[in-house]
């Protein structure tokens, strides 16, 4: 049975350190916010690497693939369900998201998944993932 | 470090489940009431005090006017569910300390009947908002994450995380104050309806108004009381979140938690004769299982399993009372109950079709907030009095 709940999105608050990131998601582009002195990348975006707190960051375009770490298929009342997973969109970054146009019987976790976009309330791109 | 000297002197769990009619100040102080009674002390011997964030108002300066005290030493540390397991190694510590002499912890909540206007949980300071509650979260679906995720790595089944729940039916069916207090089977859980795959609606624990309090106590005060205390061996508190993006979730903050207590008390989980673990969801306990050390990472399906978790049938009596999955979740926060639930059985109190035949020796574990996001755990080795 397919994912049957169509999901709306909220106004994401869009703290000003995370701005790159929702700019790149109305561009139909995931960034990775990535640290220019450790190198590693990491999910929630912040002002400063929290591995090594360099504030030297960039927000490195990724090819928009992932793969599935946990998902669960999350029951709706009334009816109707919804995706909401942890995707690995880089090494060892997992992030919080939902896979949608997807049959949640058939997902599996290390599927291969793509970025996907949906626009929030007033138009501000949200990340979503789809099956690749 | 060695064992405290402070008493688990006093508790008192409320003995009801909907309050429609009650304020949540006035829950918090019956609970109070209630431990203090218990402990055979007044309020005015009250002089630290201990809550969470279920407590209305600011930190813990509402309902210290409520009650009209005015303790030495307050602490309002909050983790979610598993702060009141906290709070009484934070007590014990204050006590040793010299910093006050009777500790009361108290805990109420009323997610059944919540007052009108209460304020919502939505905070846009919080630097993962956008990046959690945009995917609408829901509080199974995030600790489904975790079970799927122990399903995949071990091939843990629904039908071993069924058991943990048919062993909290079996003992809730002799709570009179149970909100669930039928026997279910494997099949029953595993045939309820999904609410957020691999979890059952079976595999959640209850919705609860209600609460409880601890009172704790300088062992000289301890002694001249009439009511049997009890000694506190072992603590550890841990917080474990998402690493920035590098999380794991087949194991909890109990591992860290449980280390710290494991160490302190010189006691290894062979020896404990009861055990309450907070059982949220089924997952929640078999995690825990594994993170205390009761079996290995990846064997906690197989432990579980064939009423293992039954008083007087398997290895490891847990949750008595029927635990969060059929008694009590008062206010979504259980870790009160778990530590109220191993006094009752240090002091041979629990109801006798659960009681642990001369229990000396008990844990009482807390886990708080989300396993899928960030959450905190709280371990306690409680022994009887010699």
């Amino acid at each position: 049975m397919a994912e049957d709940h169509k999901m709306s999105y909220a106004d994401p608050w869009m703290l000003p350190e995370t701005k790159g990131f929702w700019e790149a998601c109305n561009q139909e582009k995931l960034v990775i916010r990535t640290c220019l002195d450790c190198g590693r990348g990491h999910h929630f975006p912040r002002a400063m690497c929290p591995h090594c707190y360099s504030t030297n960051l960039e927000w490195k375009e990724s090819d928009g693939t992932g793969t599935i770490y946990s998902f669960t298929a999350q029951q709706v009342k009334g009816g109707g369900k919804y995706v909401y997973a942890y995707v690995e969109i880089a090494d060892r970054v997992r992030a919080i998201t939902n896979i949608v146009d997807c049959d949640p019987e058939a997902l599996k976790i290390g599927q291969k998944v793509k970025a996907a976009f949906r626009p929030s309330a007033s138009g501000q791109n949200i990340l979503v993932f789809t099956p690749a | 470090m060695t064992a405290h000297d402070a008493r688990l002197v006093g508790a008192y769990e409320l003995p009801y489940r909907h309050a429609p009619d009650k304020s949540l100040a006035q829950m918090q102080a019956e609970a109070a009431l209630g431990a203090v009674a218990d402990a055979g002390l007044t309020m005015k011997d009250v002089d630290g005090f201990f809550c969470g964030g279920d407590t209305p108002g600011m930190g813990p300066m509402s309902l210290i006017e409520y009650l009209n005290i005015t303790p030495r030493y307050t602490d309002s540390t909050e983790t979610g569910g598993n702060s009141y397991v906290s709070h009484v190694a934070r007590a014990a510590r204050a006590i040793d300390a010299g910093l006050c002499d009777v500790a009361l912890v108290t805990l109420a909540g009323k997610p059944r009947t919540p007052a009108k206007g209460s304020r919502p949980m939505t905070d846009a300071n919080k630097p993962d908002q956008d990046f959690e509650l945009t995917y609408h979260p829901t509080v199974p679906a995030n600790y489904a994450l975790a079970a799927q995720r122990h399903m995949h790595e071990y091939g843990t089944t629904s039908e071993q995380l069924a058991w943990i729940k048919v062993a909290a039916s079996h003992h809730a069916q002799h709570n009179p104050h149970a909100l669930l207090q039928g026997v279910v089977t494997v099949e029953d859980v595993v045939n309820s309806p999904i609410v957020a795959s691999p979890l059952h609606r079976f595999d959640c624990c209850v919705i609860t108004d209600g609460g409880g309090a601890l009172v704790l106590a300088r062992s000289d005060i301890a002694k001249k009381l009439d009511r049997p205390s009890v000694k506190i061996l072992g603590t550890g508190e841990a917080v474990k979140h998402q690493g920035a993006g590098d999380i794991d979730l087949t194991f909890t903050a109990g591992k860290w938690a449980a280390e710290k207590a494991w160490k302190m008390s010189g006691c290894t989980p062979d020896q404990i004769q009861y055990a309450s673990i907070y059982d949220s969801f089924t997952i929640t306990v078999l995690l825990e299982i594994e993170d205390l050390g009761f079996c290995k990472p990846g064997h906690g399906g197989g432990f579980v399993a064939e009423g293992n978790l039954i008083s007087g049938k398997g290895k490891l009596p847990f949750n008595t009372d029927g635990g969060g999955l059929c008694s009590n979740h008062p206010g979504n926060r259980g870790g009160m109950t778990k530590v109220i639930e191993a006094v009752r059985q240090l002091r041979g109190e629990a109801h006798p079709a659960v009681q642990v035949p001369d229990c000396a020796l008990a844990l009482a574990h807390g886990t708080g907030g989300s396993l899928g996001t960030r959450h905190g755990a709280s371990t306690l080795i409680l022994a009887r009095e010699d």
